[in-house]
Parts: structure tokens; sequence; C-alpha cells
């Protein structure tokens, strides 16, 4: 390949071979709210990929709840063409990943697929803890990185301090720091130079066979699956046929691409590349993140590094509100399940709730976003049960069983211990809430590892259960620290825990669907909190009602909603019994969102809020 | 009884008449019913004719049936004429027979102009008044937005006493800030001026009135769901002692003296409702009909002119509807409801379970045919009510 054609402005050059030493693949690394999407957009613009009449906030989250939330959820790429100041085009690929740590490995996936990461760091808020777990795994993934101040329009910046605390906490140089405001568009012109002069170009084999790295796919109406891939050695070609190593399929390509952010069509993808293909793949479940995609005809003998299957570590049932939606529910996590390979899901009964499903899901937030999903793209109105993580369960006859359902709890006679995850937590946190958060943790039975200071703030390393983490533990962390905490985890491993199923019961009768696995230490207080939430949720009735929270037999809570004392109208005016009749009919109408358990009628929100409690 | 027929309960429950006059001298800023203000005056002659007309058409609907009642409410009746009060009685006279001892009410204000006008009703054939008295007090007659003083309700009260047989009047209780002591004085009060029947009634804050938008900016309090029901339950105390004893959530009677136009709502009779904003349930062509009419007043006038009556709603009410409406209505009355009765006029029966539990609950009484409500159980009317209509039962089902 020769120079020459690299000289030809982006238009029509897809197919034309760029030298690698013009290839730049970069991911954007930020905290939320740190300015990473209006980054993203605004080198976009500078590069004129997009009309400015096409232009929209979070061009590459294309989600509304990516949008609603400014997160990202599914990794992006977009191709931009720069001029460079040495006068060379180059072709730099924006790789927008997930931040959240429920996303870890797609993360880790999708940095593998760069040599270098832009850190993006808010000028006045400084490095938060999940900025940190990016930074590392950007880190592990050797990639060289460019330190970015935001907002460094605003009066709060502080660009030295900021800087300061860069080299403090990463341990990176961040005396060329590019100072910018993605906001307004100064600093552009720098990121886009230090992208092409601090960045290395890819490494790759224009010659070897085929070995591409599978960054992540989405399911599409038109095409089918959308692959995204990084070539690391050869060329992936329309038409080739392509073997994807961990399960062996072999597929032909249909389709080679790149997004600029629209969809350009190529016949082929070369080494240091960054783009998309689509074969005869019906379910993204059988396209798995961090895969190697080799030559059908002439494979690799090595795959890349690093691939994992992707493991639940969340789970709770899913229930229509409405028992007849069932169906609905059932169609609804059948079709995200074709687009997002990381749930899972199996039919699930419940006394209480009827029919549902148990999910798996790969965090806290996942979860959220599936369950707002259901709801908003399938109009699904649904009761989440209480999350539970997988319990390791070591019975007397030498059988191990994963257990994530309190419904599933053997006998104690046959238990000879219980496993739970832990995990190790990084918690960043202004001095002046350390005592509130460090409160938190030991509540939550948490072991510190390490405390140390990074300027104002303390930086806490701890080792906590996960089942601790997964009730109610971010809301937590949130609401002690007046929102300045910032939290990230990653799971260590399984210790042995005292964990006893606690039972609710409403009127004397267990509700299936709010029972959970606690820790014997910590059940009187969960116990507790539980029935005062269930008191303040549902709505007296004509009789007493006791709530209790029992392990086995043994009531270790209990709460009692008093009888209703006054509900009827004084008046009566001229004959006009409609106006009542209308009421009476507005009451049974909302009778859908009661659940009838035994003669008490628990409202939906009782069996979602009663998950989140505050604690004293 | 003798056999419980459908004729039979419709004759033990009745047939009333209801005329609506929609007019106020003034707005009371607790009031959500159908009242409106006209300064420039009322054209009384136009809806004298647009009354008449109406109570023509509903006349072709149900004809025959005798009239037990009639009742003039508002707005404020007693602006009406005696002349226009007395052609409306000659009218419902000429459609309708009327029962012997037919009850008569008008509404009246207790102002000294209104009052003036009671010899010409009586000279009419209202033989009933029930006076707006609301408070015995001038801050809380003032705050209640009302026209009168103490003075002129007692005179008024006096006056009513001379030319009506029956007098009622009616007080609202429950005022920001007013404790058991103040509220006990002033029923008792009220009791030595010798009514044969009381409406009491709990301030409630209605939408869309100025105490509403008062009460969500936080400046009208109404006392706190405790202190109202010790209210309630003094309310209850002493008028009981005072041989008032409640007959329905809200009004007192002597035994005997019992509005009988509320009773034929209360136990699902029949009613005609003339005029704006008038209700009514009447059985024609074998169907019982809701029937209602435009509310306000001028372009109700206008449909009468132009159609012979101002209904908007003329639409025949399932079974089910009918089932609820009589749990509604029926259990607000101390005597409760027949459970025969009920099954064979909705075709639905009541959850004999359910009832069993509400009995032990003492929130009902249940007798050998009759179940209703006990003081403790009219507390929570609604909630009770919302309990039986999700538990009805086809007649037929419990039957086979």
């Amino acid at each position: 390949m020769t120079d020459t054609s690299a000289q030809k402005p982006a238009a029509s050059a897809g197919d034309a071979m760029m030298p690698l030493s013009r290839i730049r693949n970069f991911s954007i690394i930020a905290h939320i709210d740190h300015g990473k999407s209006t980054l993203a957009d605004r080198l976009i613009q500078t590069c004129g990929a997009v009309a400015l009449r096409d232009m929209k906030e979070q061009m590459l989250d294309s989600m509304d709840i990516e949008r609603e939330r400014g997160i990202t959820i599914k990794a992006q790429t977009v191709r931009l063409d720069y001029k460079a100041h040495d006068g060379l085009m180059y072709q730099l690929n924006l790789m927008d990943t997930p931040g959240h740590v429920d996303f870890a490995y797609e993360v880790s996936r999708s940095l593998a697929a760069c040599e270098g990461s832009l850190l993006v760091v808010d000028a006045s808020q400084g490095v938060e803890a999940q900025t940190l777990a990016n930074v590392y795994q950007a880190l592990d993934n050797k990639h060289e990185i460019v330190p970015i101040l935001n907002k460094i329009d605003l009066p709060a910046a502080e660009p030295d301090r900021i800087k300061q605390q860069i080299e403090d906490v990463i341990g990176l140089d961040a005396s060329q720091a590019v100072p910018i405001s993605a906001k307004t568009g100064i600093g552009i012109d720098l990121v886009l130079e230090a992208i092409v002069t601090r960045l290395p170009p890819p490494k790759g084999d224009i010659n070897g066979t085929l070995k591409a790295l599978l960054i992540d796919s989405w399911y599409d109406a038109y095409l089918g699956v959308i692959v995204l891939v990084r070539v690391v050695d050869g060329f992936l070609k329309k038409g080739q046929k392509i073997k994807l190593m961990s399960s062996g399929a072999v597929q032909q390509v249909e389709r080679v691409g790149i997004f600029r952010p629209k969809q350009e069509m190529l016949s082929q993808l070369g080494p240091g590349e960054v783009g998309f293909f689509t074969a005869q793949i019906k379910e993204v479940a059988d396209t798995r993140i961090g895969d190697t995609v080799t030559d059908a005809a002439k494979p690799t003998p090595k795959a890349l590094p690093g691939f994992k299957p992707a493991q639940p570590v969340v789970f709770c049932g899913l229930f229509p509100v409405d028992a007849a939606d069932f169906e609905s529910l059932r169609e609804a996590v059948g079709k995200l399940r074709l687009n997002d390979a990381s749930f899972s899901y199996e039919m699930e009964t419940s006394a209480a709730l009827g029919f549902g499903y148990r999910c798996g899901f790969l965090g806290l937030l996942h979860l959220e976003i599936i369950t707002e999903r259901l709801s908003r793209e399938f109009n699904l109105d649904l009761i989440t049960t209480a999350p539970s993580v997988i319990y390791h369960v070591y019975r007397t006859n030498g059988t191990m069983m994963e257990m994530h359902n309190p419904a599933d709890m053997p006998d104690a006679g046959q238990i000879e211990r219980i496993e739970e995850p832990w995990i190790k937590a990084t918690i960043l946190v202004p001095d002046e809430y350390l005592g509130s958060v460090l409160k938190l943790c030991q509540d939550r039975r948490g072991r510190q590892i390490e405390l140390t200071y990074v300027g104002q703030r303390a930086m806490l390393i701890y080792s906590l259960p996960l089942n601790e983490v997964v009730f109610d533990f971010y809301d937590r962390l949130k609401s002690v620290s007046r929102g300045y905490a910032s939290f990230d985890y990653s799971v260590s491993g399984y210790e042995e825990g005292d964990l006893v199923k606690m039972s609710i019961l409403v009127n004397s009768e267990p509700v299936d669907a709010l029972s959970m696995i606690v820790h014997r230490a910590r059940a009187e207080q969960r116990g507790r909190g539980m029935c005062e939430k269930l008191k303040e949720l549902i709505p007296p009735h004509l009789f007493v009602i006791p709530i209790q929270a029992a392990l086995g037999a043994k009531v270790i809570a209990r709460e009692t909603i008093r009888a209703l004392r006054k509900d009827v109208l004084a008046k009566c005016y001229g004959g006009d019994v409609s106006r009542k009749r209308k009421l009476l009919d507005k009451q049974k109408a909302g009778k859908k969102k009661l659940r009838q358990f035994g003669k008490v009628e628990i409202p939906q929100e009782a069996f979602i809020a009663a998950l989140k409690m505050d604690e004293n | 009884m003798t056999e419980i027929t459908p004729a039979a309960i419709a004759a033990h429950a009745g047939f009333g008449v209801y005329v609506h006059w929609p007019f106020c001298a003034a707005k009371c800023p607790y009031c959500d019913f159908n009242s409106h203000v006209r300064h420039g005056g009322v054209d009384e002659g136009r809806f004298k004719v647009a009354l008449l007309a109406e109570l023509g058409h509903q006349a072709a609907l149900q004809p025959k049936q005798p009239v037990r009642s009639i009742f003039f409410g508002g707005g404020t009746p007693s602006l009406m004429s005696a002349g226009l009060v007395g052609a409306m009685i000659d009218a419902i006279a000429g459609h309708w027979p009327l029962e012997p001892g037919v009850e008569i009410t008008l509404e009246a204000n207790p102002s000294s102009a209104d009052a003036g006008r009671f010899a010409g009703y009586r000279a009419a054939g209202v033989n009933r008044v029930s006076l707006g008295v609301q408070a015995l007090n001038d801050p809380d007659l003032k705050f209640l937005g009302r026209l009168h003083n103490v003075a002129e309700a007692k005179s008024a009260l006096a006056l009513a006493r001379r030319h009506f047989e029956r007098v009622s009047f009616d007080l609202i209780y429950a005022r920001p800030k007013q404790t058991v002591s103040e509220w006990s004085v002033e029923l008792n009060e009220a009791i030595t001026y010798g009514p044969d029947h009381l409406s009491v009634y709990q301030l409630t804050i209605e939408d869309g009135t100025p105490f509403a938008a008062l009460h969500r900016a936080g400046k009208l309090v109404t006392p706190a769901a405790e202190a109202a029901d010790d209210l309630y339950a003094a309310t209850q105390d002493i008028c009981e002692a005072a041989g008032l004893p409640a007959y329905e959530v809200s009004n007192h009677a002597r035994p005997g003296e019992e509005a009988r136009h509320n009773l034929v709502y209360w136990r699902y009779g029949t009613y005609a409702g003339v005029g704006p904003g008038a209700h009514g349930r009447l059985i024609a062509g074998g169907r019982r009909l809701a029937l209602s009419t435009e509310r306000n007043p001028e372009r109700w006038a206008a449909m009468v002119e132009a159609n012979g009556h101002g209904l908007i709603e003329r639409a025949p009410l399932a079974l089910s509807q009918q089932a609820d409406e009589r749990l509604i209505m029926g259990l607000r009355l101390s005597e409760g409801l027949s459970r025969k009765a009920f099954a064979i006029a909705t075709g639905f029966t009541l959850d004999e379970a359910l009832l069993g539990e509400l009995a032990a609950q003492t929130l009902i009484v249940m007798g050998e045919d009759r179940i209703a409500a006990t003081g403790r159980g009219r507390m929570v009317l609604n909630r009770i009510v919302y309990e039986l209509s999700n538990a009805l039962k086809p007649a037929a089902q419990t039957a086979a």
C-alpha cells in the first residue's frame, strides 16, 4: 500500500488502506457528567463527520435511556477524518465505551481495541472512583493516556489542583494535560493534535491471517446482528467465511462497514481499523464480547487474550403488575435477550405475584436499565423483587448448589455452610463525610483494607459482602455523602457467612416475594426496616394488619397497621349518586395496582419501595 | 312485610321531585354545588317557563307515580319568588298524584330578606324549611362567607317555626382550630332552638373552591384526622342525648322527623331532577335511567327552550351499577338495607362471609334480613362499600 491513497480526503477513501501510522484508536474515560459525551460530540463536529444541522447532543448514545441518564450502555464507534497540523490526513477511531462498573468486562474489551485514551476530568470536581477503575483498566491494556481538564471556563475550575490530583492519585504525568471546555469548544483542536502526536498508532500484520476482536454487538431490525470489531491482523472482507473462535461457528460476511456515525459500507477492514460486519447471525447471544473473529479457511492458531463469558451477578424476580400481562412479559424478555446476551432469565412462580421471570444481571445499573426498557419499550408495568446475589450452598450430602432465589433455600438441617460473594470496593469521599461513609461500610459488614488521602478526599478500600451492596448501598452512600462520594467495585471471591432466610408475614401469612437471604447479625435491623416501610406503604384496611419479619418460626420484628379510621363522604348533594359511584369506580380501577394477598391488598409500590428503605 | 316484589321495593322507597334554583347572592368559599351569582339580576320569568317545561318532559318519562316529597334546593331557593314556588308545586301536582301528607321542603338562607318570604312560601304549600345556619358565632359565619349573622339566624329560626310545621337547619363543623369543647357548646346551643331535624356536615375541602386554594397554600388548616374524629364522636353523642340520633352519616332527626326526600335518595327510590345541574333516577320503559341536566343556568334555559329539556345525560344503568348505587346510598342510613330486596332489585347477592367478617369487626350489624353500618362502620363507609362491591356475586350463581 502506498501513501498516496491516503492523501485523498475521507469521503470515498474508506476502501483504501490507510497506513497504520496514520490510524489512531482511542477511547474516552470520564466520570459521569464530566463531559465525555460532549467532548465526543465536539470532536465529531470539528472533524465534519456530521453536518451542523444533524448534530444533537450525545451523538453516540442512541438509546433513550442513555440520553436521559447521560450514560453509555452499548459501545459505539465513530471514524473521523482529521487533517493534522503536519498536513496529513489521519483516521481517528473514537470508541465510546460504557463507563459503569456493571459493564466492566465490556469496558475492558473496548479498551483492548484501542491504543490510547483521553482521560477527561472535570477541572473543578477532580478524579472520581469510577474514573480510577477505568484508568487502571486502560493502563492494564497498556494505553497511552492524555489527561484532559474539562470545564476550565467555569469559575470553580482549579486546573492546577486537579493536575496535582491526577499525578498524586493516578500517578500520571499531568503537566501536558490539555485544558478545554467541551461545551464552548475551547481547546478541541489541541485535543485532536494530542491524539495524533501523543497516542501511538496501532500495530498489525497486513499479511497475517484475519484476527479481529469482537467489541460488542447488537440487533438491528434491518441488518440483523451487527458486530463491532477491531481488526488486529489481516483483512475482514465482504463475502469472506469467518469463524467465531469461542463457539466455532462459521459465518459468511454479508456487509462490512464503519460508522461516521452513520453507517458507511466498505469492502473490507484492515489491520488497526475499527468497524462492523453483518453475517447471517440470528441472535446477539451467538456473538460473545471479547471473542476472536478469524478466517474460517485459515484460522489463527491463537485467540486474542482476555475472553470471558458473561456472568450475571445480581438476580431478581420480574412480575407483571397485571397478571394478564405475563404473555407480553414473556415476549418482551425474549426480545430484549436478542439484543443483550448478558441478561438471563427463567420462569418463576410466586404465590403473591403469580407468574414471572427470575432474571440475572451484570449489576444493579444493568437491572435498572433492563426493567426500565421493559416498561418503556414494551409498555409493561412490573414488580421487581429484592435483588439477590449468587450464594454457594454446601449441603451435608457433600454437594454444592448455586442459589439466588430465597425460595430455593434448603432446610437448615441440610445445610453444611453457605458462602456469599464479596467485593473490593473503592470509595472516594470528601473528608467531612468520611465518618458517615465509614459507619455505613461497617454497618454493612465491611472490612477496611486501606484508608489514604488524596488532597481533601479520603480514598477508602473496603471488602464488602455483595448482598449488602445490592440492597441499597449505593443510594445510602449518595445520601450520607450528599452525593459527593463515588464508588466502584469488583467481585473478589466467596466467603462463608452466617446467612439465613428472612420471611415477611402480612396478616400472618408469608409473602414469598418479600423474603430474602440476610446475614444473621443484620436480620433484625433489616426486618425492622422492612416492617416499618410496609407499614407506611400498605394503606389501612377495615381490620388491624400485623406485619412481621421472621427467621423460621421466630418473629424478629413486628409492626401493626391500625384499622382505617375514617373514609366517608360527608355530603350527598341533590341525589347525585353518580358522582359517588364514579368515585367507587375509580377506587375499583385502582385495584389493578394492588396485589390481593389473603385479605390484604398490597400496593405494587410496596414490593419495590420496601427494598429501598432508609436506615437510621 | 309480605312477599318482596320489585314493585313493593319501589313503593317502599318512594318517588320525589327535586327542583334546583342555581342562583346565590354570593358564593360561599367552601361550596362546590352548582351555584352562580348574577350581579345583573336573574330573569325569573324565563327560568319559570323553562322549569315548567322540563317538569313536563320528565313527567312524561315516569308518569302516574305518587309524589312523596318535593324539594327546592340550590343555590339559594329562598331567592325564588313565592309565586314561582307555588307555580312549581301546582305543576307537580298536575303531573303526578301527591301522596297524602306530601313533604314540601325549601332550602332557605337565614338572612332577613329571605325570611321575609316565609309567609308566602307557606301559602304556596311549602311545609318544611331547611335553613343554612352553618355556625352560631359571627367570626365563623364570616369565615364561611355567609351573608347572615347569628342574630339574623336566630330570628329566621323563630320565624320559620311560626310558619312551618317542620324546621331543619344545617351546621358545618371541623372548622379550622375548632375544639371539641367549643363545638359542644355551639351544638348544644343549636339544639335549644328545638329543631326536629339537623344536618351536621364536617367541613370538607372540595376541589376548585376558594377554600381548596387556601388549603393548598397552607393558609387554611382543617383539624387533623384524630381531632376531626373526636369532633364527629362528640356530634353523635350530643345529638343522640338530645333525642336527635343519626339516621344517616350527617343527618339527625327525632324519630319520624327524618327528611322523607333524602330517604327517597338513600332508599334508592326514583326521583325527577329539574333545573340546571339536577340529577334524577327514573324508571322508563322498564329500565332505570341516570339523568342529569346542563349545569350552566343560561345554557340550560336555552336548551330547554330549544328541546323542551336540559338533559345532558339519560343513560340506562347496568344492574351492577344499580347494585353499587344501592350500597352507596343504603348503607348511609342507620336502617341499612334489606339483603332480600337488594338481591331481587339488582340480581346480585352480598358475600355472606365478608358480611360476617365485617360484623365481627363491629363495622356492620346483621339482622335476619337487614344489614346496617354501625357508627364506627359509617366512618369507613367508602371502604365497606368498596369491599362489598368487589365481592358481589350474581344471584343466579348462588341460587344454582
